[in-house]
């Protein structure tokens, strides 16, 4: 975790000059007579963000932080574990979007989560599977009128005898 | 005594049966419509509008102050049950409503909001019905410069009273101020901070890709991590026994705090640029600054649930002030529902109240029987909520982020945002290891597009000075406590030295 916590200083402090860098382009100065340029209030902030950092590795350097006394991983085993199966779990929901569209891929997720991680029955895996993105699909596209990306072609079918049952 | 007659006749036209038939539909819709994250007010009004040419004019506003209200109730749900703000209103709600449910009280959090909104609301109205053509001209005497102020004055609460680490709280708040920022200038219209290039970044970056991704996504990853698998069921449970004993609870814990957001609310809300939004984070702020262990705050307080939700509603009723005796709609639903009586063939403006007074006080009696209607449904459907958390935790951590992924799109209509609300939810989670407070910065990316516009636009008043915020009347006091609390942590810090070397000494 103390190695950890200056690392992340370090990084905030990076993005933090990146900021001041793309703030700087719309001119971060302050006219006189007319008050600041476009770039003047992110520009500030982002040096707010600087010295902030700066303060942050100084608390570490003197141990004065939680996370700066610790010797803990940032991440265990379980941690690691964790992350990779939910957190990628995710991530695939996400980048399933645009192919099997937002109901496909909302059904294999939980397909995913509630049978291979959660372990639950069948029973409980079905309606979370095929019931729940069907109540997704009438609550947005139905009652709210809201269109979901409908991923590639060949989920055109499915689609076509949906919008048949509220159009 | 000629207020209480017109406002009689306004309560009996509220409970005609067609209008409390729309009247009950409303809240019950905009309950749900208002839970479901990503969805707000603004959506159900919206959507809605267009049924309401199959009614009178008077009942079809009814009908959308109705949803309005429901949907400022729901959106606390989400915000205790899943921990995901259901709506821009109700982020500050998250703040101590998620604990509080992870405590196994999410009942007393339900219970608290719905006591905070009914209060809020019912203060609001009473306000609303008394002085409503002196609280307009009030609400006008507020400028750039004075909501510029009060601006700085939600931050200040943040960092002079936070409990946390007083650098990360900064740089929280600065970041969180910094993304705001990203799309178009709003004074000049040029295209400020398009990161890397991507052109996804010139729509801006919306408070919901962050509150979501943070809250959504972050927080249950931190959640089950920091659980090591040991929670698999939550203890949450329901009894109307157990209602009354919370309502007891919210009365002794959050009356403070419910009477702080049900007068600044309303104020807030009558101000054109603010709304329910910065109400319910200022209300927030200001119970945190006044309680007696604010340290608490965060952490899973009643009057941190209590105060944003009486806030929020108090504010709903505020924003309808200077639409209908102005013309000028203090938020996004209003400005709808403005639209809307348009559409009708009413004016809003001062003559309204003389024109067509038994439309106006029509919907001033429908506030009062709204906000009965809202309390009564919201507490019938706590058994549901309360349901919803008993679900295995592996059941409900995908419901969860299936709702903040299919809300957040639902909102934000691109995927280049969902991806970004990943980006933040991952990083979220890394931040939290490190005990930097997120709340600041979805905090200051609500206010920062009302904060930046109000300062250039005061700055260009002044021809530049910046002594305009320390010269006028009503901006000058606020911002003088706002320095303070700012400064509040080096004074605090300098009285510890002093103590320390006097006991050395």
């Amino acid at each position: 975790m103390r190695l950890g916590e200056i690392i992340t200083a370090g990084l905030l402090a990076l993005l933090s000059l990146y900021f001041m860098y793309e703030a700087s382009l719309n001119g971060f100065g302050y006219t006189r007579g007319s008050g600041p340029q476009g770039g003047f209030w992110p520009f500030w902030l982002a040096v707010g963000m600087l010295v902030s950092t700066g303060f942050i590795a100084l608390n570490w350097f003197r141990g004065t932080s939680p996370a700066s006394q610790s010797d803990e991983p940032l991440l265990d085993a379980f941690g690691r574990k964790t992350l990779l199966l939910v957190g990628g779990g995710i991530i695939g929901f996400v980048a399933l979007v645009d192919i099997v569209s937002m109901y496909g891929a909302v059904a294999l997720f939980m397909l995913y989560y509630t049978k291979v991680l959660g372990g639950h029955s069948w029973w409980v895996t079905a309606p979370m599977v095929l019931v729940f993105p069907l109540m997704l699909f009438f609550f947005f596209e139905g009652a709210m009128q809201i269109t979901m990306p409908t991923g590639m072609s060949f989920t055109d079918p499915m689609y076509d005898i949906l919008y048949n049952i509220i159009y | 005594m000629e207020i209480l007659s017109l406002l009689g006749d306004g309560i009996v036209t509220a409970v005609q049966p067609l209008n409390l038939m729309l009247i009950v539909i409303g809240v019950s819709v905009g309950l749900f419509i208002g839970a479901m994250p990503g969805l707000g007010s603004v959506n159900g009004v919206a959507i809605l509008l267009p049924v309401t040419f199959l009614v009178p004019p008077g009942s079809a506003i009814i009908f959308l102050a109705a949803i309005y209200y429901g949907a400022m109730y729901g959106g606390a749900i989400s915000s205790i049950t899943l921990g995901i703000p259901g709506a821009s209103t109700a982020v500050a709600t998250t703040f101590d409503g998620r604990p509080l449910a992870l405590q196994g009280k999410a009942r007393l959090a339900l219970v608290a909001a719905a006591i905070g909104s009914f209060t809020g609301g019912t203060v609001a109205v009473v306000l609303f019905t008394g002085f409503a053509p002196a609280l307009a001209r009030v609400a006008l005497s507020f400028g750039p410069p004075e909501i510029f102020a009060l601006m700085l004055l939600a931050f200040a609460t943040f960092v002079g009273l936070g409990g946390d680490d007083i650098a990360k709280t900064i740089f929280s708040i600065c970041f969180g101020l910094v993304l705001a920022t990203v799309g178009f200038d709003q004074v000049s219209g040029a295209a400020r901070l398009v990161l890397f290039d991507m052109n996804g970044f010139l729509g801006g970056i919306s408070f919901l890709v962050l509150a979501i991704g943070v809250y959504g996504i972050g927080e249950m990853l931190w959640t089950i991590d920091s659980m090591r698998g040991g929670i698999t069921q939550s203890k949450a449970d329901y009894s109307v026994k157990g209602i009354v004993e919370d309502s007891g609870t919210t009365v002794r814990e959050g009356w403070k705090g419910t009477a702080i957001g049900s007068f600044l609310g309303f104020f807030v809300g009558l101000l054109p640029a603010a709304g329910a939004t910065p109400a319910s984070l200022m209300s927030y702020g200001i119970a945190k600054m006044l309680a007696k262990n604010p340290e608490e705050f965060g952490k899973g307080a009643v009057g941190g649930v209590a105060a944003p939700e009486a806030g929020n509603n108090s504010a709903s009723t505020g924003s309808m002030l200077p639409m209908l005796t102005l013309g000028i709609p203090g938020s996004p639903t209003t400005a709808v529902l403005l639209g809307g009586m348009v559409i009708w063939g009413l004016v809003p403006g001062p003559r309204l109240f003389v024109d067509e007074p038994e439309f106006v006080w029509g919907l001033i009696g429908s506030f009062y029987v709204s906000n009965v209607a809202a309390v009564l449904v919201n507490i019938a459907f706590i058994p549901l909520f309360i349901w919803m958390l008993r679900m295995p935790f592996t059941v409900l951590a995908p419901l969860i982020f299936v709702l903040s992924i299919v809300g957040g799109f639902a909102a934000m209509k691109d995927m280049f945002d969902i991806w970004l609300l990943l980006v933040f939810g991952f990083g979220a989670f890394f931040l939290r290891k490190f005990d930097y407070p997120v709340a600041p910065a979805v905090l200051a990316i609500v206010l920062g597009p009302i904060a930046e516009p109000t300062m250039r636009q005061s700055l260009l008043m002044s021809s530049g000075d910046p002594m305009i915020f320390f010269n006028r009347p009503i901006a000058a006091p606020i911002m003088v406590v706002a320095i303070i609390l700012i400064l509040l942590p080096v004074f605090k810090y300098m009285l510890d030295r002093r103590k320390r070397s006097a006991q050395r000494g």
